[in-house]
């Protein structure tokens, strides 16, 4: 393979009803640190229906070349269509990487594509560099987070990776910048449209997003029950945050799956984040460790979480959280 | 109906500890299980079988160790258990591990291709999709219900903002979660005959699979480095009655300027 044919970063583009996703504007920011080391452009793919004002937005936020391809194919993601589309635009321009985000859409999409494509793809990375070398060093926990692990793909192009969200800093937008939109055709093989999409249904619990929140109060097994996790949302209540949980509470059925912190949840980084009744499994950490300022409330005083927190109480959730929110309630007033 | 599950024998990433001083891993005594999500996979294809009389092939690359979660998925049901392995597998990535599964999936008949969505030993959720793009195969990922009727499933499929229910021909391949459903515990008659029942041990020669894409060579990607965390610096720790921790907590509010 003669990698010097191979130039240029792909970022996939995600969109959800033309609204496009955060995570493609961090990974615009991302591509172009990247492209500080190798000199070459930023191109953003964006396929969708009636976007054209959109793409000409991701030129404000990092893209040198916007790919636009506009078809009704493209309104709600569906793999085939949307590897057709992205496999022939890697065949033609031949990028040396591709970024996508590690959402239930880059998921889908990045694996189908690598095997396509015949590459090599390193998913769910937190750390993205280039190599003195030239060969982009692609960082990853492993093990539910119990090892970090920096993935190369030396010989084959492009390199592929997945990013989740949250983990890069989103660029402040541009106006000045310079870039152009170009149109593209994609030919499809409809023989291979299989999977039929008949319902798309959003949830209204759903509506906040943890990872936007600037303070969590997050419940774990500690906390026991729906009854106990009361207490979380009234402090969360008095504090103008929002609650979230690990895992354990989730699978009791205490908090929806899209409040969950960690390696199979999301990844926070609020300015204060209130761990109580976590005991710190490393999954969990992996999703909150970036928190400005941890306290944490745990009845084990050998707990991990208290290896990772800022401040540390040995006790009873139960008890502290309704005395504190009594007391924050009297301070607020 | 013929279904097949690929199960995978992980270690239970949550009994993982970290050694405090040095934010290293300690791995010893840590139990092997079959992944949480592979599971699932095998409940969501027993209840077919329960439901329509399927027949259910469980499969999984690994090495000798791995025949524990074949015989636990006929402990559960399964009606055949098929343990690919072989030096020449060895090292493999996603898509080298892929080449390997879809080499031997070609030699089975299928309606229906289960995975889980991901492993917790390296939580890439790769392999499933990977496998569908090799045998040429619609895929749904993320899956959390289904419904059969007229070869055609009519699925529940998970995303961040709620679901979308789709509709997809057999032959296709699905990725399962964990939290779809409670899977069965092992019967105690399945116990009894688990180790009796045949695992068919598949290496190399059993698969039509080019050399140069499997294990280590067939791998695109490499560990360049691996390393831990390393040790966070440890904040305070208190051990006090709950009103002297409310009067620390405002304190330390107080001094972030939270409130």
């Amino acid at each position: 393979m003669d990698q010097s044919l191979y130039k240029n970063i792909f970022v996939f583009v995600e969109q959800r009803n033309g609204q496009i996703q955060n995570v493609s504007l961090e990974l615009l920011s991302k591509a172009q640190e990247l492209n500080e080391k190798l000199n070459e452009q930023v191109v953003a793919i964006l396929l969708g229906n009636h976007m054209d004002e959109q793409a000409h937005e991701l030129i404000s936020y990092g893209a040198d070349i916007v790919l636009y391809a506009d078809a009704p194919e493209f309104s709600i993601y569906n793999t085939e269509p949307y590897t057709q589309a992205v496999n022939q635009l890697v065949q033609s321009y031949k990028p040396s990487i591709i970024l996508i985000g590690a959402t239930t859409i880059g998921r889908d999409l990045g694996p189908r594509l690598s095997a396509r494509i015949e590459t090599g793809l390193t998913a769910d990375c937190t750390a993205l560099e280039m190599g003195d070398d030239g060969h982009l060093l692609m960082t990853r926990p492993a093990f539910g987070g119990n090892l970090m692990a920096t993935i190369v793909c030396k010989e084959h192009r492009p390199q592929m990776s997945t990013v989740r969200p949250g983990v890069m800093m989103k660029g402040l937008k541009d106006i000045s910048r310079k870039g152009n939109v170009e149109k593209v055709n994609i030919q499809f093989d409809s023989s291979k449209f299989k999977v039929k999409i008949l319902e798309t249904v959003k949830e209204t619990k759903n509506l906040v997003d943890i990872t936007d929140a600037k303070i969590l109060v997050s419940g774990g097994r500690g906390v026991g029950n729906a009854e106990g996790f009361k207490k979380l949302n009234e402090l969360a209540k008095t504090l103008r945050a929002e609650v979230s949980s690990s895992r354990a509470m989730v699978d009791l059925g205490v908090v929806s799956h899209d409040r969950q912190v960690g390696q199979t949840g999301k990844t926070v980084r609020p300015d204060l984040y209130f761990a109580l009744g976590i005991s710190g499994a490393i999954q969990h950490l992996a999703g909150m460790e970036e928190s400005d300022f941890i306290v944490a409330i745990n009845k084990d005083k050998d707990a991990p979480i208290f290896q990772t927190a800022d401040l540390g109480i040995v006790g009873d959730v139960n008890q502290i959280v309704p005395l504190l929110n009594e007391k924050l309630q009297k301070e607020m007033k | 109906m013929k279904i097949i599950v690929c199960i995978k024998q992980v270690p239970d990433t949550t009994e993982i500890k970290l050694n405090p001083e040095t934010g290293t891993m300690i791995r010893d005594g840590v139990p092997s299980i079959m992944n949480p999500d592979d599971k699932g996979g095998l409940e969501m294809a027993l209840n077919l079988k329960d439901q329509f009389g399927a027949h259910v092939t469980v499969i999984t690359m690994g090495p000798a160790q791995a025949d524990q979660i074949l015989r636990e998925a006929y402990a559960m049901g399964a009606d055949r258990a098929i343990h690919l392995t072989d030096k020449r597998f060895a090292g493999a990535d996603t898509l080298a591990t892929s080449n390997a599964l879809a080499g031997a999936l070609r030699m089975l008949e299928y309606d229906l291709i289960i995975t889980g969505r991901q492993a917790i030993d390296g939580d890439t959720a790769q392999v499933g999709p990977q496998i569908a793009e090799l045998l040429d195969l619609p895929q749904v990922t993320y899956v959390e219900d289904l419904q059969f009727a007229n070869d055609t499933f009519t699925i529940k499929k998970a995303n961040e903002e709620g679901y979308q229910i789709v509709q997809v021909e057999t032959p296709c391949l699905i990725t399962v979660l964990a939290s779809a459903n409670e899977p069965r515990y092992m019967s105690v008659n399945g116990i009894m005959t688990a180790y009796q029942k045949e695992v068919e041990v598949w290496g190399f020669d059993n698969i039509s699979v080019d050399e140069t894409k499997l294990g280590l060579k067939g791998s695109p990607t490499r560990v360049f480095k691996s390393f831990s965390k390393g040790a966070k610096s440890v904040g305070q720790k208190y051990e006090v009655d709950p009103k002297m921790a409310v009067e620390i907590i405002m304190e330390k509010l107080k001094e972030k300027f939270i409130i």
